[in-house]
């Protein structure tokens, strides 16, 4: 009986056909379901990654079928045709939409870039820097017609109409958590060294983030702007409660204004045959534009990786 | 901020090698005027860890100062108390004296710019700026003193020449300064920080990123530089600690166990474990 214990326990342990580190008595797992299912699982991703790609590349196609007939010298230089009339184009609703672009980049730019820099280099660890943060967070995922609605309650309504001016400040709004986090994440990146050696030589705070700091992290912090340019350059919603649409020449932003988007919301919707095919070269445009501004990207972070 | 137009500054004459005083001895060191930075019951806490207890350090002037000990012993955090960096991170907090020529940089009204004016830092990953070499060592200069562009251009070259660059830059000037070669950066870095006429250079872990030829022209450059410098290293590598250096401290869990002239720390020291560490045996 001793020596049937005694062999026993030394069947427990590891024989050689069970391989380098299986502990006494673990019994290895069948193989055969593992071939099957590490095949399956390939196959179900692979399936899925076509279908994205192919959904993007019918979007991609039809908008560019469609819209690449629109668009001629016309669309670029003529106002908007009457429904039902031959010709025109959207010259008002693309310089509309680029001052209304340019101008809230201009107030939410600086403002997200700040609080970037504040919440990266001044006040990481500040009483306010987390609920900064997390209020950032919240209004990143806020969606955008609350951002118009919200616009439209305090600019549009005291001040007795709608404006391209409260448009931008929609847009600004939408922007600024977008710049604000990128801004901090791409100064974090920068490491701490640089900070240390730039304040070792005696320079203050504010010289070492705006000279060396911002210096380093400078592709990063203009690729966090242009795709929050991006991002605003296709919304909709908040322009619908801000700065509506206009058939008219942009005559300053104090008034109703045209721009492309709102354009492709209200023509795409008409019954005429005219206005659709104009939404559809809108529709071109906007997309062309958001494709490089993404590719320009591409490259900036791709020279600063060299 | 004293802002000193730079003509006025004196950098030709040399300042004359001295070395009289024991340094242990600190009684009398403290009356000499060649102690450059004193270290009195220093102690330092990260948050709630205390790193460093009760350290007394006579750094000699125009000496070199070698700081060795195994990893995590507090050597690096004792160094980044001389020009007071370590007050960039919260929580890090330094008890005790540290006399700068008799002055205690440790109060609160020290002007943090002028200190570090005077107490120069080369890092142990050489760190330029994102910019031109020439930029690189104007920084300093344009952050301290009043300068013409020519004046401008004349301490750059002579940086460059001091930490012995200028031969190998001097036609690219307008290049990158992060696009040299590591050991190449580490002398732009020592240029830089010799540009703005410092009194002390502390190096932590220089040559520890670097090849052993450049390690070899830092090294040779840090001999000379001590006829201006009152030099501070951190050095994980004894054969440099004894190679370079004047003076040694051995630090071990956040005590300096033993410091004495580098010949007497390396050949008889007075401490087991000194004597332990340097032959190898932990560490």
């Amino acid at each position: 009986m001793t020596t049937d214990k005694v062999r026993k326990r030394q069947g427990d342990t590891v024989t050689p056909a069970e391989g380098p580190g299986r502990g006494p008595g673990l019994r290895p797992r069948p193989r055969t379901g593992r071939k099957a299912c590490d095949l399956a699982v390939k196959i179900l991703s692979g399936f899925f990654a076509l279908l994205a790609l192919f959904l993007l590349a019918w979007i991609l196609s039809t908008v560019i079928r469609r819209g690449a007939i629109a668009l001629n010298w016309e669309f670029f230089t003529e106002l908007p045709p009457v429904a039902g009339a031959e010709g025109g184009g959207l010259s008002n609703a693309i310089i509309g939409t680029l001052l209304i672009t340019a101008l809230a980049a201009l107030m939410g730019v600086p403002i997200g870039m700040m609080t970037g820099v504040y919440l990266a280099e001044f006040g990481a660890h500040s009483r306010i820097a987390a609920p900064a943060r997390f209020v950032i967070n919240v209004l990143m995922g806020t969606p955008s017609i609350i951002v118009g609605v919200f616009v439209y309650t305090f600019l549009v309504l005291p001040f007795g109409g709608f404006s391209g001016y409260a448009g931008a400040v929609a847009l600004a709004i939408l922007m600024l958590p977008v710049v604000a986090r990128t801004s901090e994440d791409m100064l974090t990146l920068v490491p701490n060294t640089l900070r240390e050696s730039a304040l070792a030589l005696g320079a203050p705070r504010w010289k070492v983030t705006l000279g060396v700091i911002f210096r380093a992290a400078r592709s990063g912090l203009i690729t966090g702007v242009i795709l929050a340019v991006a991002r605003i350059a296709g919304e909709t919603a908040p322009l619908l409660f801000t700065a509506l649409n206009s058939p008219w020449e942009v005559d300053g932003l104090g008034q109703p204004t045209a721009n492309l988007t709102v354009t492709i919301f209200q023509y795409a919707m008409s019954p005429y045959d005219n206005w659709q095919q104009i939404a559809w070269g809108a529709s071109l445009l906007i997309t062309v534009f958001v494709l490089v501004v993404m590719l320009s990207t591409r490259f900036l972070l791709r020279t600063r990786s060299r | 901020m004293d802002r000193t137009v730079i003509k006025d500054i004196d950098m030709a004459q040399p300042v004359p090698r001295n070395n009289r005083t024991h340094p242990l001895d600190t009684r009398a060191a403290r009356e000499k005027p060649d102690v450059k930075i004193s270290a009195r019951n220093l102690s330092f806490f990260y948050g709630q860890h205390q790193a460093l207890f009760s350290n007394n350090l006579d750094i000699i002037r125009n000496q070199v100062t070698a700081v060795i000990g195994p990893s995590g012993c507090g050597k690096s955090t004792h160094l980044r108390v001389y020009n007071r960096i370590y007050e960039l991170y919260r929580g890090h907090k330094a008890t005790g004296e540290v006399l700068l020529d008799s002055r205690n940089i440790l109060e609160s009204g020290t002007d943090l710019i002028e200190l570090r004016r005077r107490v120069g830092m080369i890092f142990q990953k050489p760190t330029p700026f994102p910019m031109s070499i020439y930029e690189n060592v104007a920084y300093g200069l344009r952050l301290h003193y009043k300068t013409s562009r020519s004046e401008l251009t004349d301490r750059v070259q002579e940086a460059l020449e001091r930490a012995a660059l200028w031969d190998e830059v001097k036609d690219k000037l307008d290049h990158p300064g992060p696009a040299l070669s590591g050991g190449q950066q580490q002398r732009l870095c020592i240029a830089r920080a010799i540009a703005v006429d410092p009194e002390v250079l502390l190096m932590d872990e220089p040559t520890s990123a670097i090849d052993p030829v450049a390690t070899a022209k830092i090294e040779d450059l840090i001999e000379d530089l001590k006829v201006r410098y009152t030099i501070v290293i951190v050095t994980h590598n004894m054969q440099q600690a004894a190679r370079i250096s004047d003076y040694t401290a051995f630090f071990y869990q956040g005590h300096i166990v033993e410091y004495g002239q580098t010949k007497q720390i390396f050949t008889k020291p007075t401490q087991k474990q000194t004597e332990d560490y340097i032959t190898g045996r932990f560490g």
